[in-house]
């Protein structure tokens, strides 16, 4: 049985403030017994990155909801590649249209959640798939 | 013709005749049986419990011109005029930007021709940010989220041959208000347009980014007074320009309750008139050109009793929390846009739906004008066919549906009243623990419109996720379809657009000019001079909008949002 909490870093690139669901997402985590780290507002590529590696995330849930996506995330997956994070599960939440999200996996991303998806499937995505070794007590 | 005597007998006799009816009395009133599965709570959309059946009992000792008034009289319930869309329909102003400047002023043009009758400028968030488009943090967002405007020669370019004596435009940008307003007044000047003719909004309300939209560049001290200059340079020098319209629009769709929408947007309005009085201008000199903008969401009932309570609560501010002598300045004025967090990606066309009760609700509240959303817009900004439909949905209303006929149409609902009155009395509740806390730059330091209104929205979230509450498409009568509309893409070319007219325009300007325009900025900054006259020489000199915001980042310094 999982003994170590699953940790999360919820990051809002980008310049947009509209931030209603980063907020709610890091709460629902919360709930469902996470521990969360939120980033704050208009964080770059560079902070998110060195943010995740500091905080030792299991995963990081990025919500973006502006359109620049395709600038922003793989920017984000390359500089975390860089540091030698590979088992890091990156997640995104917001405005992406369907036609996007084949290169935004390609880029290392696991998962789009579009508008309309329920804290509940997040919650149980993270938790299936998450690939450090949370279940060990250290 | 109706006399004022006649609508007051026709609204008491109302009354007075269910007060009469035994069937409707309270004695007499059915046990309230649940017309829903059992356990079923009957709410609006905000929460707020919803009677089955609301009589004259509801309303006892209702007042009629102490609640209500008659429309165009104190307080203001029923309409700020007499007459309303008889006189005058309200401005169909659809929100529109998007790319270069070149395709906005195209879809401004545009939409005239469609028979828009206002125009509403978007900017991207760069522009918002107060960063140049060749920014580092630019990247990616050029022209995304609206139009692009770095400096006066994209201004000039938005508004190309568009009649700016003729037609109010009104633009949404806040923390660079006063920059882009000043850009917007030499456009204006440039083209021969008389500043004392011209007429518009700038939305230009700081407080409600700081708790909800979080578009926000310097501190909370300084931003206000940036807010200050410009309501005070408007009443001298732009007497017909709305120089801020106070927002609740944003707070809405952060996830507030349609009562805190409602509460902290007044609350913010009483803020900005306590610090414009500071100043020593007197309230009756820039009162009356305070706007205001709601949201309309689903809840067709709600969002009546709301616009109907703010005009009320809003004139009772003016008259006797200020002592406001010009009814002019009694008069809650506001622009409505429907709910943008109401739309749905799936099933986009059921946003057509959503936005016509929506715009009812605007309508039959009495809204000054209206912008309609389309039904793509939970996707992206709208195509042209998308944006056509949605002022289409507004004409429809105008000119077929009869509603605008008769002013104020729900007034003597029982339930209207009974939700209107509510309303206020919950919106004062929030004033007095406002007050308490020594005023809205005090309660949003502490963090408490923004507490409260992520409670609000995560308690709707939750009610979603267990089917409390139903959205169509989303989490009921579910459909497994393909998107069936196309999207309007924006790609990077406008960036490289952008990017290429600055360098141009750097090259091209008198570079010695906006140097010292950029000096004497800053140093006006730092003492407290009205900085409006300086920001336009900077605007003529053609300074970018980067420029003249990194010279007030210095004097001012940023703002973080602390943790909450």
């Amino acid at each position: 049985m999982p003994d170590k909490r699953i940790r999360v870093l919820v990051a809002k690139p980008g310049l947009d403030g509209h931030d209603r669901g980063a907020k709610i997402v890091a709460r629902a985590l919360r709930d469902a017994g996470m521990e969360v780290i939120y980033t704050g507002l208009r964080q770059t590529p560079e902070q998110i990155a060195s943010a995740a590696v500091q905080e030792d995330v299991d995963a990081i849930g990025i919500s973006i909801l502006s359109g620049a996506h395709n600038t922003i995330l793989p920017r984000i997956t390359e500089l975390l590649r860089a540091q030698g994070v590979t088992d890091t599960l990156i997640v995104v939440g917001g405005i992406i249209p369907d036609e996007d999200i084949p290169g935004l996996k390609q880029a290392g991303v696991s998962e789009v959640f579009q508008p309309g998806a329920s804290t509940q499937d997040i919650v149980e995505f993270i938790r299936a798939h998450v690939k450090k070794a949370v279940t060990a007590g250290e | 013709m109706t006399t004022k005597e006649e609508l007051k007998e026709a609204a008491s006799t109302t009354v007075a005749a269910a007060e009469e009816s035994p069937e409707l009395s309270k004695a007499a009133r059915p046990k309230p049986a649940p017309a829903g599965p059992a356990g079923t709570r009957f709410t609006t959309l905000s929460d707020v419990p919803v009677q089955p059946l609301y009589t004259a009992d509801d309303l006892a000792g209702f007042d009629y011109s102490r609640e209500l008034g008659d429309p165009g009289d104190y307080p203001y319930t029923r309409g700020i005029h007499r007459t309303m869309y008889r006189g005058k329909l309200w401005t169909m102003r659809q929100f529109s930007g998007f790319g270069t400047p070149e395709d906005t002023n195209a879809r401004l043009h545009y939409l005239l021709k469609q028979g828009q009758t206002g125009l509403s400028i978007a900017f991207d968030l760069p522009t918002l940010m107060g960063y140049d488009s060749d920014h580092l943090l630019a990247e990616g967002e050029v022209g995304r989220c609206g139009v692009n405007v770095s400096s006066l020669a994209d201004m000039e370019t938005v508004l190309r041959g568009l009649p700016l004596e003729q037609v109010t435009t009104s633009m949404t940008i806040n923390s660079p208000a006063a920059m882009i307003w000043a850009m917007y007044l030499v456009a204006a000047e440039k083209s021969g347009a008389d500043l004392k003719k011209i007429s518009g909004t700038t939305q230009n309300d700081i407080l409600k980014e700081y708790i909800a939209q979080k578009e926000y560049i310097f501190p909370p001290e300084p931003s206000m007074r940036l807010v200050v200059d410009t309501i005070t340079f408007g009443a001298k020098e732009v007497p017909r320009w709305n120089p801020i319209s106070i927002s609740g629009y944003h707070i809405r769709e952060a996830g507030s309750t349609a009562v805190q929408e409602l509460a902290f947007t007044l609350r913010d309005g009483i803020e900005y008139v306590d610090w414009v009085l500071r100043t020593g201008m007197s309230v009756d000199e820039f009162a009356p050109r305070l706007s205001f903008f709601f949201n309309a969401h689903n809840d067709l009932f709600e969002e009546v009793a709301k616009y109907r309570a703010a005009r009320k609560v809003w004139a009772r501010v003016m008259r006797e929390r200020f002592g406001a002598a010009n009814p002019r300045s009694w008069l809650c004025r506001f622009h409505t846009q429907t709910a943008g967090c109401s739309l749905t990606a799936q099933q986009p066309y059921n946003n057509v739906v959503r936005t016509t009760i929506q715009a009812l609700a605007g309508v039959l509240g009495g809204t000054q004008s209206l912008h309609t959303n389309s039904l793509d817009e939970a996707w992206a900004l709208p195509t042209e066919s998308a944006v056509t439909l949605a002022l289409r949905t507004q004409q429809v209303i105008a000119h077929e549906s009869g509603v605008p006929n008769t002013v104020d149409p729900l007034a003597g609902s029982y339930f209207v009243e009974k939700l209107t009155l509510e309303t206020e009395r919950a919106c004062y509740e929030y004033f007095d623990r406002i007050d308490a806390m020594g005023g809205m730059v005090e309660a949003i330091e502490k963090g408490f419109p923004q507490r409260e209104i992520h409670e609000a929205a995560y308690k709707y979230q939750q009610q979603l996720e267990r089917k409390e509450k139903i959205i169509v498409g989303v989490n009921e009568f579910v459909t497994d379809e393909k998107r069936p509309i196309e999207l309007l893409i924006i790609d990077e070319s406008v960036a490289h657009h952008q990017n290429d007219r600055l360098a141009a325009l750097r090259k091209s300007r008198d570079n010695a000019r906006v140097q010292s325009a950029l000096e004497a900025l800053g140093s006006a900054a730092g003492g407290d001079a009205n900085l409006m006259s300086y920001l336009m020489e900077c605007v003529r000199a053609y300074s970018t909008l980067g420029e003249m915001c990194d010279v007030l980042r210095r004097v001012f310094g940023t703002y973080d949002e602390p943790a909450f």
